[in-house]
């Protein structure tokens, strides 16, 4: 077993060898502090951890930290995502500080959308460093008690480091390459794009168990429940990394309840998944319709959820 | 080369408007090859300012020329005799032949007549992309001469993200991955495993992030008399 890195309930949850369920709350485009506390109240006890989105598509919201906190306080495990877009290595270093006292153990290291995504596409980028000598940092911090700079930090740095992978992008062979890079920086747990095309992600953990990554690191299939058709067709002509096949298109356009097939549809890949040897758990994704995560985890037979 | 683009000459025009002696000046290095701001140019923007000041009955005076380089101090003695009849100067060239006009002339306005774009070449006619930021700290022999700080619109250092499809940037389907360039090439060489490594966190204060540059030669400095 794995040695314990920041004893978080996610952590144990991967530990103890259950299906770990995971789940997306997006904060507010405002500072209403009610939303999220209601999000947590809807989702509390569906999921084992659940990520706070940092700026997601580039848009300005309630900081990741902020929301983070807040789900701590109403009793859930929170997984601050970050992403290299918005912050040089100061004042990334500074947040991880700053939320580790906080009590956040679980993180997420990402490279951002690229602003010109979001709603102030004149913004400056910085990508300062890169979402893989994120992960590195994280492990510095943790492992060697060092910041990037060689400085010493004072105190523990319990991290429970997560990353990103997108087994639908291209180049396709460089896709089990780029995670072992991940793996090795220092990453603890994977959560991957959206998947719709099961064959697919079957190919990419096939090369994953091939060089033995899934027992170095704990892999979540990353999901988004389809709320409409629009969207649906949104992300297979617009989102670059998401495949979404015509058949999945096909079958909420021939839907009669389009919101009761897309959990159907969200349902049947759970069950497809969790066939997939090497497999960890599975990350919902259910952007702007959180309130379908309770349902989609009950239906699968996920509840209730491990005490660890 | 440097690229440079010309402003709207409605913005040149209104730039130009308290100043009755104008002369627009063209550069005869990068601005010329890119067609943005040589002799051709500079003759085209004063005929066109000065019908625009004509037709909106304003009393000014366009002139023209262009020096070989406007970056350079010897180049720009040659139009220190125009600059009698001369209230400010329409700049054709980058941005540091601009800052040079306005230090060598500094009782003369210098107005930028266009907008310094980029380090890059030719694509083909009429298009031209970029290839160099200029970071100070070159490493495209480990990526098969591809730069992926400029060419990457993320600046990743460790292979093409999530967003690389059918070897298009995220971004837009007119700037291709410059990971999945830099993988291909590498392929081809035979030197795929290179993208295994893990490239250390940069050092940008060799960039602009570390102040304005300079660059000294102690070899080429001249000494100074004892």
């Amino acid at each position: 077993m794995r040695a314990m890195k920041a004893g978080t309930n996610l952590e144990k949850v991967l530990r103890s060898g259950a299906f770990a369920v995971t789940a997306e709350i997006g904060p507010p485009k405002g500072a209403v502090a009610a939303v999220v506390k209601r999000k947590a109240d809807l989702l509390k006890g569906s999921c084992d951890a659940y990520n706070v989105t940092d700026n997601q598509t580039a848009i300005v919201r309630m900081s990741s930290l902020a929301g983070c906190v807040m789900l701590k306080e109403a009793g859930l495990d929170p997984v601050m995502q970050i992403v290299v877009r918005d912050r040089n290595r100061i004042a990334i270093q500074s947040d991880i500080l700053g939320a580790v006292a906080l009590g956040i153990g679980n993180f997420l290291c990402l490279s951002g959308d690229h602003q010109r995504f979001g709603n102030h596409p004149q913004a400056k980028g910085v990508f300062d460093i890169e979402s893989i000598q994120l992960i590195q940092t994280f492990k510095n911090l943790r492992d060697e008690g060092r910041f990037i700079s060689g400085d010493e930090i004072s105190g523990e740095m319990p991290l429970f480091i997560g990353a990103a992978a997108n087994p639908f992008a291209d180049p396709v062979d460089f896709r089990v390459a780029r995670l072992a890079k991940k793996v090795r920086a220092g990453a603890d747990f994977i959560q991957t794009q959206a998947v719709y095309d099961v064959e697919r992600f079957a190919t990419w953990m096939k090369g994953v168990r091939q060089l033995g990554l899934h027992k170095e690191v704990y892999i979540l299939a990353g999901l988004i429940p389809p709320k409409s058709i629009g969207m649906a067709r949104y992300m297979r002509d617009y989102v670059p990394g998401i495949h979404v096949p015509d058949e999945i298109i096909e079958r909420l356009e021939n839907a009669d309840d389009v919101k009761e097939e897309g959990q159907k549809i969200t349902l049947e890949l759970i069950e497809a998944l969790e066939e997939i040897e090497g497999l960890s758990g599975i990350h919902i994704m259910a952007v702007g319709w959180e309130e379908a995560v309770p349902h989609i985890v009950a239906k699968a037979g996920l509840l209730p959820r491990p005490v660890v | 080369m440097i690229t440079g683009k010309q402003k709207a000459l409605s913005e040149v025009a209104r730039m130009a408007t308290p100043y009755k002696r104008v002369l627009v000046l063209g550069c005869g290095t990068c601005t010329t090859i890119c067609f943005a701001g040589g002799q051709k140019e500079a003759a085209e923007m004063a005929s066109s300012l000065r019908l625009l000041g004509q037709n909106e009955k304003r009393r000014q005076v366009f002139s023209e020329h262009t020096v070989r380089r406007q970056c350079e101090w010897e180049y720009l003695d040659e139009i220190a005799p125009l600059l009698k009849e001369t209230d400010a100067i329409v700049s054709l060239s980058c941005g540091v032949g601009a800052q040079a006009l306005a230090e060598r002339f500094p009782e003369i306005s210098i107005l930028p007549g266009l907008d310094t774009c980029f380090m890059g070449l030719p694509q083909e006619p009429g298009v031209w992309i970029e290839r160099c930021l200029a970071c100070g700290d070159c490493i495209i022999d480990t990526t098969a001469g591809i730069c992926p700080i400029t060419r990457c619109a993320k600046g990743l250092l460790n292979g093409p993200c999530g967003g690389s499809v059918d070897g298009q940037c995220e971004i837009s389907a007119d700037i291709p991955c410059a990971w999945q360039l830099i993988h291909d090439r590498l392929a081809s060489q035979g030197l795929l495993s290179r993208l295994d490594e893990l490239p250390p966190v940069r050092d940008w204060s060799t960039s602009h992030s570390g102040g304005p540059r300079r660059i000294v030669r102690q070899d080429l400095k001249v000494k100074k008399a004892p």
